[in-house]
């Protein structure tokens, strides 16, 4: 047997969420292999050489691939798909772009967003945002997987595996990339980081948002979440909403910051480890998830939780 | 410019599905039903791309129980032009309904069909990459902006690290995010009017796609409780807390 993992990268640097998708290959079993597919990756495919337990890493380089369009990927992996009995991408916007293409042309029900592996053809992922947990049997012959971050460790480095590279294939050729706003920032990854603050409505704007949050963010070395309202109302960009269809968190400290509890958002975070909330609606759902609750007006308790710090 | 919308009657937003005791599946027994809300935010869009000029027609197609016809009166009501309705009392995975739709396109030749990213029931997020895949039409997924020129769809995309841009060919497929639109409500007259318009009754069979599921669910489990922990009285008591678990 043997498994193709997708890696996740900017074309600079290997992204955690490939560590990860290993680990849950490994467990699915058989041989390991990552496609690095981007444009200038040689970095990112030496990173993916060192994740121990890969038998090899593939990579395929053109223009279409470094902006990641999900066509030019499609026309990549199917190809090698004879030689697999799966494939594995991370649950990142990335993997969920392209992993259902790839599924469809292989005429395979792809299997989204797993948190567990049962055995080569059972799987576990949730559904219902998080309230059910649903085991389920494929009769396909070859698996198309979505792994979940948060439920795998990352694998750990130590090996030596070779770089070969493979036909970037040319697509159907009808997208194109126009142009790119990433954030940057010096704060740690969203989906990686240990300690999490995250803002909600109560924020009220986003000079808030910002004069409240980023300060506390700094003292914690934290990465700075939002829920969808914060973010529906612009006090925050669309990459920090947490929830169901945001990102899925679980660090070891969450502090959820005027942040009522919708379903949605504790969908997104209710695996974190510890999870503080401040709030001063004593009856926020919020409280229901949280192991401290602090039943204050943040515009006072986080200034004052930042300066004690 | 015709454009084809795909819409999911699922469990209603505010709703917190509840597992059912012999673990076969979630109780949808005199549970609120709603249109899927990403699915919402594609009728609104192809509803504003008519109102701008640049569509013509909105078809809007369920697949689905007989009460999923109330779904489609609401995308009439909203602005859509005709509904179809391809009826099931089974609950078809994305691949077969990716391939029904795939059924649907060619009967309707749409140049655009716009999907909602995933639907908030089994939050599988693949029909619309694999309606893409089986059409080999390029795809915007996660839209949070659509513009529609010269032959030409420019998607800019919600993404991890931000925002991304890309222009396809059209036809296409667009799959649609939170921040794309905030979705009407339809008004009474409009209410009215939805109600003659028509919808066109269809049965799996029709399409001569094989449905069959792929997965067979083995249980369906409540997650983990997670207990509410303690109220703590002021900061200094909470940081307290947090030093003692050795959270900070």
């Amino acid at each position: 047997m043997a498994v193709l993992v997708l890696a996740d990268h900017d074309n600079a640097s290997l992204g955690d969420a490939t560590a990860k998708t290993v680990t849950a290959a490994a467990a699915f079993g058989g041989d390991v292999d990552i496609l690095v597919a981007g444009n200038g990756i040689g970095d990112v495919a030496a990173a993916a050489a060192k994740i121990a337990g890969v038998r090899k890493v593939l990579t395929a380089e053109s223009d279409a691939l470094g902006a990641a369009l999900a066509e030019a990927v499609e026309a990549v992996v199917v190809p090698l798909m004879s030689g697999y009995d799966a494939f594995f991408a991370p649950a990142t916007t990335t993997g969920k772009n392209v992993a259902p293409r790839i599924a469809a042309k292989l005429d395979v029900m792809q299997l989204s967003d797993i948190i567990a592996i049962e055995g080569t053809d059972t799987f576990t992922r949730p559904i219902y945002a998080g309230n059910a947990i649903q085991t389920v049997k494929s009769s396909d012959a070859k698996k198309v997987v979505t792994v979940r971050g948060t439920a795998f460790d990352a694998a750990a480095d130590g090996g030596s595996a070779s770089v070969e590279a493979v036909d970037a294939g040319a697509g159907i050729g009808k997208s194109a990339f126009v142009s790119q706003e990433l954030a940057e920032s010096d704060r740690p990854d969203l989906t990686s980081a240990k300690t999490i603050v995250s803002g909600g409505r109560a924020l009220g704007s986003e000079e808030d948002f910002n004069k409240i949050m980023e300060p506390l963010a700094d003292k914690l070395g934290a990465a700075i979440g939002a829920s969808r309202a914060a973010v529906d109302a612009g006090y925050a960009p669309n990459d920090y909403q947490v929830g169901q269809t945001g990102k899925i968190v679980a660090p070891e400290l969450y502090i959820a910051i005027g942040i009522s509890g919708a379903i949605q958002h504790l969908a997104g975070m209710k695996d974190s480890k510890i999870i503080v909330a401040i709030n001063k609606d004593e009856e926020a759902p919020i409280f229901q998830v949280a192991d401290y609750g602090l039943v204050a007006d943040l515009f006072n308790a986080v200034p004052e939780l930042t300066e004690k710090l | 410019m015709k454009v084809l919308v795909p819409v999911k009657r699922v469990i209603d937003y505010n709703v917190k599905a509840r597992v059912k005791p012999d673990q076969s599946g979630v109780d949808l027994a005199n549970v609120k039903m709603s249109m899927n809300p990403f699915d919402e935010i594609s009728v609104e869009e192809a509803v504003r791309l008519k109102e701008a000029g640049t569509a013509t027609e909105i078809v809007v197609v369920s697949i689905g129980p007989q009460q999923a016809q109330e779904t489609l009166r609401t995308a009439l009501a909203m602005g859509a032009d005709r509904g179809i309705l391809i009826k099931t009392d089974t609950m078809p995975e994305p691949l077969a309904i990716a391939k029904l739709l795939k059924a649907v396109v060619d009967e309707e030749s749409p140049e655009l069909v716009i999907l909602g990213k995933q639907a908030i029931d089994d939050d599988s997020n693949q029909t619309g990459q694999m309606l893409g895949a089986l059409l080999d039409w390029p795809q915007g997924t996660f839209a949070s902006k659509v513009e529609i020129a010269d032959g030409k769809a420019n998607v800019t995309r919600e993404v991890d690290g931000g925002l991304q841009t890309v222009a396809l060919d059209m036809p296409a497929i667009v799959t649609t995010d939170l921040r794309l639109n905030e979705p009407r409500y339809a008004s009474l007259p409009n209410i009215m009017k939805a109600k003659k318009k028509p919808i066109d009754m269809k049965e799996i069979g029709d399409y001569g796609v094989d449905v069959s599921p792929r997965l067979t669910v083995v249980k369906v489990t409540e997650p983990p409780v997670r207990e509410a922990g303690e109220k703590v009285e002021d900061v200094d008591a909470l940081i307290s807390k947090l030093k003692a678990k050795g959270a900070i």
